[in-house]
């Protein structure tokens, strides 16, 4: 189908074109308003920073000191690279070891992992925050077995449909030759998973870098911010907004997601069809 | 095989059985009990029998809400469709810069729903400022300006979906339908829709849980403004439980018919378009 080339081809490319750039238009206003003083923005937000309009870098100093910007990066990478590689460890270890010993706990968790897939987060949000706050989870660090947890039932369900797939016979070759079931799942088949890990790791770190009313919930406000959190408080925390700051905070918000994506746009890709035929 | 495996449970099953009882399994349990309670933190919770359910028919602003998220995300789910699929067919014909577009289309959808909402308010206030207006003057530009930004954000998701679909269709099968002489549109209704029936199942289920659960981008662009009528379930629930006290019992119930929503929801789209579906 790709090949073929179409009948008025040019038409198309000249309409996508245009509808491109208005797809980007709402990022490049953002972009273009950030450098803008803060009292024109709601008035004028559609016309260029000029002269007395123009304040330089201005609103991004301003957005940082008042959100502790970079402490809030930081936040939201350790936690987004931590929870990312527990879950796919975790996740990996338990859907093989559920595929693979028949018993009754195997079937409960398996669909229980798929029951879990359709409970809205509103549902367990006041219990599970109040139960992370108990068990001393409000950290960073503790945060990560929150996401191990709630995330679970996605990643074990895709990496059961996979592991199911795999021929039996040459784990038992690798178990015939002495290898114990630990070194069997990281030699043989963890390396055979790699592909589901990728698409599992990046609808988990899509998810967990941008959610906010997890992370707000559950961390200790006053000592760690992921970025949503951040640009949420921006709002809260003082009466009026400064427009300035926020549009200054959005354009650094969005930078490190479309670097993100130009380097690994292919396995995003890739990683999001691969999610939808299983999910 | 499976008995040595077995011996290993401690290391290769328990820690996620571990985070999943307690990030998933307690606090479900937890919910559903204390749905039936009045309580102000999970320590001191009275058990009061379903009266929370009846608190719920007295609030106004839920079924409100409710009929609000409804048209919405009835809305959104045939936009994005119906959008996304006609750029998918479009993009798979071969048009210089397909790869380019589609990249662009895509973007979006990597944005958190915190971040889209600012950006949005932003743009459509200062449309509507042309008119004197803004986006919390009523809840239709609030609901027009939710359609937009779902739009926005989740047609790159749908389309990158179905152009997989269509190129998953045999060329042999929309050859014979040509030979036979079948017009476009007949190709369109009798080979293509039908082939692709996998993904459109797939992509209605996600712009159809996404919709009825939508919360950050609601949260960040009306905020439910102006006074909760623009406010979906997801934020009705949200402000029961945080922003009155003694209605925690509540918000749970609420949340417990949200989550049964849901449910049903899920379960019956998957029924009704499963068996739609051909076999190859």
């Amino acid at each position: 189908m790709g090949v073929r080339k179409a009948k008025h081809g040019w038409i198309y490319t000249i309409f996508f074109s245009l509808l491109s750039i208005a797809w980007v238009f709402p990022i490049i206003l953002v972009l273009i308003n950030s450098f803008k003083k803060k009292v024109y923005i709601s008035r004028k937000p559609f016309t260029i920073p000029t002269d007395k309009m123009f304040v330089k870098w201005d609103n991004y100093v301003n957005g940082m000191e008042k959100i502790h910007f970079f402490d809030a990066f930081k936040n939201s990478l350790f936690i987004t690279v931590f929870s990312v590689a527990v879950i796919i460890l975790c996740t990996s270890m338990c859907a093989w070891y559920i595929s693979r010993v028949k018993s009754a706990f195997s079937t409960w968790m398996y669909y229980l992992c798929l029951f879990s897939m359709i409970v809205p987060f509103q549902m367990v949000m006041f219990t599970l925050s109040k139960l992370a706050n108990m068990l001393h989870l409000s950290s960073p660090v503790g945060i990560i077995l929150v996401y191990l947890g709630f995330g679970a039932g996605l990643a074990v369900f895709m990496f059961c449909g996979f592991v199911r797939s795999i021929p039996l016979e040459i784990e038992e070759a690798a178990m015939i030759d002495g290898c114990t079931p630990i070194q069997t799942f990281f030699q043989i088949v963890f390396p055979i998973l790699k592909p589901t890990c990728i698409t599992v790791a990046i609808l988990q770190a899509m998810w967990i870098w941008n959610d906010y009313l997890l992370p707000y919930l559950v961390l200790d406000m006053k000592r760690w911010k992921t970025i949503p959190m951040a640009i949420q408080y921006l709002k809260g925390g003082y009466g009026s907004v400064d427009m300035g700051a926020m549009m200054a905070m959005l354009v650094l918000a969005i930078i490190p997601i479309i670097v993100f994506y130009m380097a690994c746009q292919k396995h995003i890709i890739e990683g999001v069809v691969a999610g939808a035929v299983k999910g | 095989m499976q008995k040595s495996i077995k011996k290993y449970f401690p290391i290769f099953a328990l820690p996620t059985l571990a985070a999943f009882t307690i990030g998933f399994i307690i606090p479900f349990l937890l919910g559903i009990y204390l749905s039936f309670c009045k309580f102000t933190t999970v320590t001191d919770a009275k058990f009061v029998g379903i009266s929370n359910y009846f608190k719920i028919f007295s609030d106004k602003t839920f079924g409100h809400a409710l009929w609000y998220t409804a048209v919405f995300t009835i809305v959104s789910v045939l936009l994005i469709n119906v959008l996304a699929f006609t750029v998918a067919m479009l993009l798979t014909k071969g048009i210089k810069g397909t790869n380019i577009f589609r990249t662009v289309f895509f973007m979006p959808n990597l944005i958190g729903g915190i971040v889209l909402g600012y950006i949005w308010q932003l743009l459509l206030n200062g449309i509507l400022a042309h008119f004197q207006k803004t986006l919390t003057y009523s809840s239709a530009y609030g609901f027009w300006g939710l359609v937009v930004l779902m739009c926005w954000q989740q047609i790159g998701y749908m389309m990158i979906i179905y152009i997989s679909g269509i190129q998953n269709i045999p060329g042999e099968l929309i050859e014979a339908a040509k030979i036979d002489g079948a017009t476009n549109g007949q190709i369109l209704r009798n080979v293509t829709i039908p082939m692709v029936m996998p993904s459109i199942t797939i992509c209605t289920f996600l712009t159809l849980t996404n919709g009825f659960k939508l919360f950050d981008q609601n949260l960040a662009l009306t905020n439910g403004e102006p006074s909760n009528m623009s406010e979906l379930l997801a934020l009705n629930i949200y402000n029961t439980f945080y922003g009155r006290t003694g209605f925690e019992g509540v918000g749970q119930a609420k949340a417990v018919v949200f989550f049964i929503l849901v449910a049903l929801i899920a379960v019956g789209q998957n029924y009704l378009t499963r068996r739609k579906e051909v076999q190859q």
